[in-house]
Formats: C-alpha cells, structure tokens, sequence
C-alpha cells in the first residue's frame, strides 16, 4: 500500500467525516453560490453596488447570527442579542458624533468591552439564577432594551466618516466591499483561534453532552460564562457595523435581528440541541436571509414576504432536520 | 489495626437529596493491594457513595481521608489528580467529539489510553472517529482504557461489567487483578454476587445509607454478604421464598396467546419465530445484543419489522404504535425504568397513566374509582410507598414494581418482561418472580428476557434461546440448566436435542 | 462536624421548620404567591396613600385580565414542556383582522380573528407534534410568519382602516356593577375551567405526564401527537382571544399591539411556579404571577419614571423573581 494512496483515502475519509459533523461546510457555500446565481438570473444588471448593499445589509446580521452560534454550540440560546447589538449601536453613536477618526477606534474598542461586559452579565445572570436560558435571556434582553433607550432616546448620533467608511467602503477594488472584508477578518479572529483552544473543544463538549463533559474535568459554568462573553462580544462587533452601514445610533434597530440571528443559525445546519455545527454555515445563512427581500424587491414583490420566507425556512429546515435525524434513528 | 496505611477512607458519610436521605453512615476503608466489593441493594448508596468519593457531590457530613489525609473534592477532575478515578454506570465521552478530542477534554495523554485499549483486546480503533458512532461495550473501554492511562492510586469501577458479554467482562477481571499487584487499589461494584466473590479481597456491605459490615473473602462466603444486604429477618425470609410454580399440563391443541411468525427486523432480529400459550411464562434466554431488545419493541408496537407476523389469539395484529399492542392485550415493562416512568409524577398517576390513552377518557377523572384500582395494585405488589408521593423518592426496585403496577390496573393478556430485575437487589428481584408466577398461574402469558441465565430456571416453564437474531434452541425448563443455556447462547449446537 | 447524623438531623429540622417563606414557597407556592402579591399592593399604599382603591382593584383586574389569557395558553404549552413565542404575533394578528373586517358583523369579525388563534396553533402543534421540531423553534418560526404575513396584508389593507367594533371596545375597558371588567367576563370562565381541567380531567393527566416524559407516555400507549396538537391549538385561540381584548383596551388595531404581551406571558408563567421543563405547576399560580406582574406595571407607572427605565426596572424584577423562585424550588 503506498503511502499517497493511503493519504488520500484519508483525506476523503476526513472530508466525507467533517461534512457529516458540520453539513453547513458544504451545503452553504454552494447554497449561497445558488442564490447569487439567481439574483443574477433575475437582475441580470447586478453591479458592484448590489453586491456592496448585500455585503452591508448582511454585516450585522452575520454577527448577530455569530453571537448566537457560539451561545448555541454551547447548548444554550440567547434571546438578547438584538438588544446588546443595540446597546452598541447607541454606545457608538453617541459617543462618536464628535470624534474624530483617531479618537473613534479606541472608542469602538470600549464598545467592544462594554458588549463583552454584557455578554458577562447574560452569563452571570443564567448560570446565577438557575433560570432556563431562553426566558433568562428573553427578560435581560428586555432590559438591555431599556438600557439602549435610556442612551439615546430617538435614533441620533453618528461618527467620523472614516469610520464608516469602515463598513460602506470598497477595498482595491468597488467589486470588495469593507462590510465583507470586515467580517471576514473578524470572525477569524476571533473564532478561529477559539476553535482550536481547549475553550473550544468544551464549548462544543458541554453542548453535546453536559454530565459526560463535567466528568472528563470540564468546569461547566466557566465555559457557559465564556460563551456567553463571546456571543456579547459579537453583538458588540455587530452594533458597530450596524452604525457602520446605518450611520446613526438606533435603540430599536437591534431588535429585529435576534429572531434572524436565530434563523440564520438555524440555515446554517446548527443543531440547536447543541455541540453540533460550524461558524461558516450560519455566517452564508445570513446572506442568503439578507438576499431574500433584495431578490423580491428585484421581482415586484413585497419585500415583507421576506420575513415570511424567513419564518418559513426556519420552520422547514428545522423539521427535515428533524426527519433526517428520525430516519437515522430508525435504522 | 491494618499494617498497611490506607489508601482511601471514608468515614460516617451523608447525604441528602431534599427528603430523601442517600447516606446516613457509610465508611469504607480501601487498603492498598486490595480489590474492595461495594455491595448493597437497590438504594442502598453505593453510587451516591462513589460520586461523594470523586467529587461529583459535596457530601453532607462525614470525611474522607486519601493517604491519611482529609481531602473534599470539588469535582472529578480534581479527585483525580490526587489519583482517584472512577468509571461510573454510563461512559462519561461527549458524543459529538471524536476519541481524540475527548481525550485531549479530560487531559488523558492518548498513547497511554491506546496501550491500554490494547491491553484491553481493542487493538485497531481509528480515534478519529465520534463517539456517537461507537458501540456501548467498546465506550465502556474507552473510559475504562482512559482511567487506567491516569494510573490512579484508587480505581472506582461501578457496574462496569453489567451491560458487557461475557468475554469482555473477563478481560476486565484479568486487568482489575493487575491493577491490584501492582499496589493499586480497586473499588468494585456489582450486583452479580459470582463476580464479586471470585475477584474481591474484602466487601463492604451497605444498607440503608449505612455501612452494615466488611467481609474477609477467607469468611466472606456469599451468605454471609447476602445476609449483610437484607439485614437479618430478611435474608431468612428469602432463603426460604417457595417456589410458587405448579406443574401443569398443557393441551396440545390450546391456542397461543401469541404466536410470532418469522419476523425479521434488520439487521438485528433475523428469522425468530415461536408461540405463547395463556398460563405459561415463557423464558428468553440470550447474550447481550441478539436481537432480543428488538424483537421485545417489535412485539410491543414501537418498532416496525419488516418480515413475519405477530399472532395475538389467533389474530394478526397491526402494530404501529405502543397504544395497538396494549389494545390486543399486548404490555411492555421495559428494562429501564426511567424510560416508563414520570418521575416528577405522584406513584398513583404513574399507576393510572395507560387509561388515558383513549381519547373518551380525556374528560372528568373518577378519582374514587381510580383509587381504588390503584391502591389494589399497589397493595398486591407491596409498593413501600413510605418514601413519599413523588415517583422520583422511591427506590429502583419499587419504581419497577410501579411498572408492573400499572399494567396489573389496567389489565392485560400477554405481559413481556424485559430484564426486570437488571440492577434489582435480591429480595426484591424474588418477589418480581413470584408475581410473575402468580400472574402466569392467574391465566395470563409472560415472555420474560433476563440477562442472568441462572434466573431462568427460577422463573420460567420454557426457554427460548436467541443468537443472531434467530431462535436457535428451545428446550423445557427442566432442561434449561445455566450449561445449556450458555452452550446454546453462544450459538454451539446445544447438547441435548434441537428443536425441529 | 463530629457529629455527622446530628447535623443532618438538625439539618432537616431547619428545613422544616425554618426559614418560614422558603418552605412556604416549596409547599405552598400558591400561598406565598399570594403574600407576595398583597405585599407589593401594601408597597403602593405606603408609597401613595390612597392609590388603593376599588377603582384601582378594578383597573388591575381589567389589564389583568388579557395577560392572564396569553399566559393560560402558555401556561398549558410550558407544563408539556414546550414554549409558545407566537403568541404575541397571533394576539396582534387577530386583533388586526378582526379591525378590518368590523364591516361584516361583529359575530363575524370575531371569528376571523379567532380564526387566525386556530390557524397558527395548528400550525404549530403540526410542526411540534407530528415533525417533532422544537417548540422555540416551530413557534418563533410561525410568529415571524404572521407577522410578515400582517405586514403584508395591512399594505394591501390600506384602503379600509381598521376600526374596533363597540362591542370589542366594551369588552376590553368597559365595567359593570358599578367596577366589575367586563373583560373578568371572558377570563373567569377560562380560569375555571383551565384549573378544573388541568386538576381533574384526562387531558390535564397528560399534559403533565407529557411534560414529565413523553416516551413514556407512548410507552404506556398514549398517542402523544393529538394531546399536543390539540394543546397548541388551544393555546392559539387563547392567543387571539387576549387579542380581541387588548385592542378593545387601546382602541386601535397597530401592527406591533401585542409585541410587548411575549415576555410577560413567559414569565407570569413562570412566576407562577410552571416549571418550563414541564410536567410541574398549574395555572391558579399563573393567575398570581398575571396579577404580579401588572401590579407591578402599576407601581412603575405610579413612579412616573421614563419608558426604558421602566424596561429596565420591570426586566429586573421578574429576572430576580423567577431567580429566587428557580433557586428556592430546586
């Protein structure tokens, strides 16, 4: 037996084994390839601009859907996303409305604290109370809510057009969106290198199986608080590319996307009983989600169906994945 | 009094859940070089007492000293480091991480768990692969593998060998004897007695949440252990339990209660075909994973097969739920409890459960009349109840008789026992016969499954032997010896006659 | 710590008869409830002598009672262990569609809102019941439908504004006998037969033997499917019932009118000592938590503090409650 072939059954070995743990790899890209061939087929002008309004239309709800995932993996669920994406969103507007571009990054950077902060006391709250995430999480949300209004009342503020520029701009070329090269620098940053820490490998333990991870030396609540503190910080980032691509501060803005962040995760092929699933497919899922009401707009429908169609696909997908997994039961 | 300083002791443990006291007094004291037996009927603590010892549960009381030393352990990583590791009842691997990743979870350094897999009889195993993919016996190794790579001063093994077959339970007795020469210590819990006193140095005996005594293996005879369990007016009650068996005669042209007919359900049950006549209890008789748990499914309407008939009196039967079987008379007390059972659930609405199935009897409840019928069945089954309303209070062999219970309620032709007493301490596991009996001797059939052949004998009139999912010998009781029955279940041609 | 089964002992005794709330709430959750309750009412006296009055009693039970219908649905889908979070899409919904066909008759526009309750419960309990998807997930799923679905149809609804009927309007703020809500008039019944149900009746058996262990249920040839489905139906038409009663409370049918009924009627639920894993609790405890809460909606309003302060006071507060409650019950 050489040593090549054997490599190479490996590797497909290893492919066809990680497109079964986390199926979101595979299917959304080419998911996502699908629907960009539509929109094109259907407005066939599509220009650089569309792509950059895609590219900033998905920005928040790519985090917002980031936030989640890692809250998710982890067996929990946070309903209060929206809010703390709000949170950041009023926190930077109101502070960068008079700053200059200099001054703005350190403050984005304490916005970034303050969502992480957040994050911290979702965490705190949850594992402190006792209380199933969902209705913790449900009620802080509630709260943080109130928080981003007593900020800034009425939609207001703004920051530096270099800032923006941070989130609506081009890179070398119109055809590069800031919005997509953002994102894609941030979640690298930081998911990548929590995937491949031991943090990662609990995070993804105790979603999968809470008393057999305790009992391999995991410390359960530690690793919920981190989740948690991960999911803030992602709402943070999301809060500034939302007053990146809106260029005001919202306190309503937020809300809308915890319910689409859950969606996206949900297209995105993670299991939401836990321990299953990946960055990438939830990070597509919000551009496919985002190209929707675009694709009807370019149809002569009412882009509010979108929100139906978003409704619907949650709905759907969740129950083939439940099919699926009653069919492998069966056998 | 010992030469050797102990290893591990614990003295006068306690522990509380809610009401519910677990331990009121348990010491155990672990010399090094020595395989301990913990022993104790259903409830008695000995799981509790290990969880308190590895630090999944802060006890309430009491100390527990490691080489002399006071120590509280706050978790089981920590118990760990000081060299005490357990391998509780289910593997404690994460599902969705492959071997490697679990094993980098725990800190195991993964040569040494190969080794020791290997050492184990699992040579070639790709650790690359989820855990949830893997068969129950080869996690057991796993996690037995994992503990041994820790080389832990102390190893804790509770009920490790109970869902294993029998040539994997003998490479764990060969690696607990080597564990102990190599000035090791071994706690072992298990309720099959045969184990316990062929591999065990000494044996503490809990009862109740209180050690009741520590046996020598030199006077430790089995009696004497048994003894220990029941407590003292007990034990004489059992030893002289009557067999409440009558001999009697079948006519030749009776019909089956229930007649099943080449059923097939792939991959696991392959051609199983035999029948059932009303008064008999009619015995099954198979190693782990012969298909047996399928067809007991099939027969109780949650599992659909794919070839064969299932005859009820004489009628095929339909059977696409649980709710079709119980219709023809069909019932199921599964082996494990807490899949039948609501444990948040006062005893009589578990006892009443069945009769709603009906939507007619979704409307007003007769309290006084499902009183009634639930206070008679628990009555003939002398549930204690002394425990509380609450199912979750009750001991494990009391929740299988809440089983039992509620199929006496609500009525039924054809009981199937699946392992009734799998984890069931003595007294009440004779009891369980008995009723068996007495339902079988009331005009009732039984297709009985235990995982324990020499309890076959003891309850059955008849013995059907499963290998491969197919019926490979059937035989009368006074022929179903525990030597046959293994002969038979290990699929060598049985040495008496075959059944045509 | 020489005495180990003395502390225990001692141990026991204090839980018994100690720390006299604890206990009361462990035993007696309905009772302490209740204490609860007439302690934040003597907290609005002591702050505002005088607020306490029949006029006031009767303004409670009047924004009560809609809350206390969401809840009761939810009360029913959180003891099987699921959680409704359409609810507050269908109580608009219904509410909407009901406004915009007042010209067909009252009779009739009720209907069409009730309707909306049955459509999306039943879709609901199909998806939860008979495909097994996750009742946050199914429920959130249909609740941004609806309101997609609403968003569209009050588009092309432009023509007809939606007007609530008088007879709506009675319902949802008109009094009788001098002070009684008409709206007790609709919840009263509900509750009454609710907590029979629930207590007394096959059907409530099941839907804490579900919530408890839904494998065993079918083990014991319960076909689950048809309790839950019946059960989110259910919930669905209390939906649109609480819906029908708010907007006879404002007067206007607005597309986001019941948005703010969702966490309320989690946590009036929970509050009320309904376990969200399922199979513990009931709805006489929902009713107190219902209670609770829009007493304490009154005494954040008394203070006059602004809106988000008021989120953020109101958040806390149930945060703290169901914290003291999870923690004390466990």
């Amino acid at each position: 037996m050489s040593v090549s072939a054997a490599g190479n059954i490996g590797l497909a070995k290893r492919l066809r084994r990680s497109l079964r743990r986390d199926p979101g790899l595979f299917f959304m890209p080419v998911l996502l390839i699908v629907s960009l061939a539509i929109t094109v087929a259907i407005h066939p002008q599509f220009s650089d601009f569309d792509l950059q309004s895609l590219a900033m239309g998905a920005l928040p709800l790519a985090f917002a859907a980031a936030a989640q995932t890692v809250v998710v993996i982890s067996g929990g669920i946070d309903l209060s996303i929206g809010s703390a994406m709000a949170v950041a969103n009023v926190l930077a507007a109101s502070a960068m409305e008079k700053a200059s571009f200099a001054q703005s990054l350190p403050l984005a950077a304490a916005v970034l604290i303050a969502g992480a902060t957040i994050g911290a006391l979702n965490g705190l709250i949850v594992i402190m109370s006792r209380i199933p995430d969902v209705v913790a999480t449900l009620t802080s949300g509630f709260i943080w809510g109130g928080v981003a209004l007593v900020i800034l009342e009425k939609p207001g503020g703004g920051a530096p057009p270099e800032f923006l520029n941070l989130g609506t701009g081009t890179l070398f070329t119109t055809w590069l969106p800031n919005a997509l090269v953002l994102l894609a620098v941030a979640v690298c940053a930081i998911w990548i290198p929590l995937r491949r820490s031991t943090l990662g490998l609990q995070l993804y333990a105790i979603g999968s199986d809470r008393i057999a991870a305790f009992r391999s030396g995991v410390n359960i609540n530690r690793t919920r608080f981190a989740a948690y503190i991960f999911s803030g910080l992602f709402s943070a980032v999301g809060g500034l590319g939302l007053t990146m691509t809106t260029g005001i501060g919202a306190p309503l803005a937020g809300v809308y996307y915890t319910l689409s962040g859950l969606a996206a995760v949900v297209v995105g092929g993670v299991s939401l009983a836990g321990g299953r699933g990946g960055m990438l497919g939830p990070v597509i899922a919000a551009f496919i989600l985002t190209l929707i009401p675009t694709d009807l707009i370019f149809l002569n429908i009412d882009p509010n169906f979108g929100q139906v169609i978003q409704g619907t696909l949650i709905v759907v997908i969740v129950m083939i994945g439940g099919f699926v997994e009653m069919e492998r039961n069966r056998r | 009094m010992s030469e050797a300083p102990l290893l591990l002791e614990a003295r006068d443990v306690a522990k509380r859940f809610d009401s519910v006291v677990a331990l009121k007094a348990a010491s155990l004291q672990v010399r090094p070089g020595e395989v301990h037996g913990l022993m104790g009927s259903n409830g008695a603590g000995k799981s509790t007492l290990v969880k308190i010892i590895t630090g999944v549960y802060p006890a309430d009381g009491g100390q527990i000293f490691v080489k002399g030393a006071v120590r509280s352990f706050r978790s089981p990583a920590e118990a760990r480091r000081a060299g005490i590791v357990s391998v509780y009842q289910d593997p404690a691997l994460v599902p969705d991480l492959t071997i490697t990743q679990n094993m980098g979870l725990a800190g195991a350094p993964v040569d040494a768990v190969r080794k020791w897999l290997a050492e184990l009889g699992v040579a070639r195993l790709d650790f690359s692969l989820l855990v949830r993919d893997l068969p129950d016996p080869t996690l057991r190794l796993i996690d037995l593998a994992r503990a041994l790579a820790w080389e832990p001063a102390v190893l804790l093994l509770d009920e490790i060998t109970a869902s294993l077959p029998a040539d994997l339970s003998e490479q764990i007795y060969a690696m607990v004897k080597r564990w102990r020469e190599r000035g090791n210590a071994v706690i072992f819990i298990s309720h099959r007695m045969a184990e316990v006193s062929a591999l065990c140095d000494r044996a503490t005996v809990l009862r109740d949440g209180v050690t009741a005594g520590v046996t020598e293996r030199a006077q430790g005879s089995e009696e004497r252990i048994v003894a220990l369990m029941l407590g003292a007016e007990t034990a004489r009650a059992v030893a002289s339990a009557p067999s409440t068996r009558a001999t009697r005669q079948r006519a030749d042209d009776a019909q089956p209660a229930l007649e099943v007919r080449g059923l097939r359900c792939a991959p696991q049950v392959n051609d199983v075909s035999f029948k059932l006549y009303p008064g008999e209890v009619l015995g099954i008789a198979a190693l782990e994973g012969q298909g047996q748990e399928e067809l007991f499914d099939c027969i109780a309407g949650s599992r659909r097969f794919d070839e064969g008939a299932i005859v009820a009196r004489g009628k095929e039967l339909r059977l696409r739920h649980p709710a079709d079987a119980i219709a023809a008379g069909i019932v199921l007390v599964p082996a494990n409890r807490l899949v039948a059972l609501l444990q948040q659930r006062p005893i009589p609405e578990n006892i009443a459960l069945p009769a709603f199935g009906r939507i007619r009897n979704w409307g007003p409840i007769r309290i006084r009349e499902e009183r009634t019928r639930v206070a008679s069945a628990i009555g003939r089954l002398q549930i204690d109840t002394r425990a509380g309303s609450e199912l979750r209070r009750l001991s494990g062999g009391n929740q299988q008789k809440v089983v039992i219970a509620r199929w006496l309620a609500s009525g039924f032709d054809i009981l199937l026992c699946f392992d009734p007493t799998r984890g069931i301490d003595i007294g009440t596991k004779r009891q369980i016969y008995a009723l068996v009996r007495e339902i079988a001797a009331a005009g009732s059939a039984v297709l009985l499954f235990t995982s324990e052949l020499p309890e076959i004998p003891l309850a059955c009139d008849r013995a059907v032997v499963l290998f491969g999912g197919r019926v490979v010998a059937e035989m009368p009781v006074s022929e179903a010896d525990e030597a046959t029955l293994l002969r038979s279940a290990h699929g060598l041609a049985p040495s008496v006659e075959a059944s045509s | 710590m020489s005495e180990p089964s003395k502390t225990i002992f001692s141990r026991v005794v204090v839980g018994i008869t100690g720390s006299g709330f604890v206990s009361l709430l462990r035993t007696r959750t309905i009772v302490a409830l209740i204490l609860l309750l007439l302690a934040l009412v003597a907290g609005i006296q002591l702050a505002r002598p005088g607020t306490v009055n029949a006029i006031w009693i009767s303004n409670m039970m009047l924004f009560a009672a809609p809350l206390g219908i969401v809840a009761a649905g939810q009360t029913l889908v959180m003891l099987t262990g699921g959680i409704d979070l359409s609810v507050a899409s269908v109580a608009t919904a219904s509410a909407y569609l009901m406004a915009t066909h007042s010209g067909l008759g009252v009779a009739l526009a009720i209907l069409y809102g009730l309707g909306v309750g049955f459509v999306v419960g039943l879709i609901n309990g199909t998806g939860v019941a008979l495909l097994r998807v996750q009742p946050l997930v199914m429920t959130l799923g249909t609740g941004l439908m609806t309101e997609g679905m609403l968003v569209v149809y009050s588009q092309k609804k432009i023509g007809e504004a939606p007007r609530v009927p008088q007879f709506i309007e009675d319902l949802g703020a008109g009094k009788f006998l001098g002070g009684i809500p008409n709206d007790l008039i609709v919840w009263v019944p509900i509750a009454i037969i609710l907590i029979f149900v629930l207590r007394r009746t096959g059907f409530g058996r099941l839907l804490y033997a579900i919530g408890d262990n839904s494998k065993a249920c079918t083990l014991a040839g319960i076909r689950v499917w048809r309790i839950l489905l019946l059960n989110y139906v259910t919930c669905g038409i209390l939906a649109a019932v609480a819906g029908l009663i708010i907007v006879g409370g404002t007067d206007s049918a607005e597309l986001r009118l019941a948005e703010v009924y969702l966490l309320p009627s989690v946590a009036a639920v929970i509050i009320g000592g309904t376990s969200i894993f399922g199979g513990r609790g009931g709805y006489s405890g929902t009713i107190v938590g219902a209670l609770i809460l829009t007493v304490l909606n009154s005494i954040l309003t008394l203070l006059d503090v602004p809106e988000s302060v008021r989120q953020i006071l109101y958040g806390a507060i149930i945060l703290l409650l169901a914290a003291a409650y999870t923690r004390l019950t466990e």
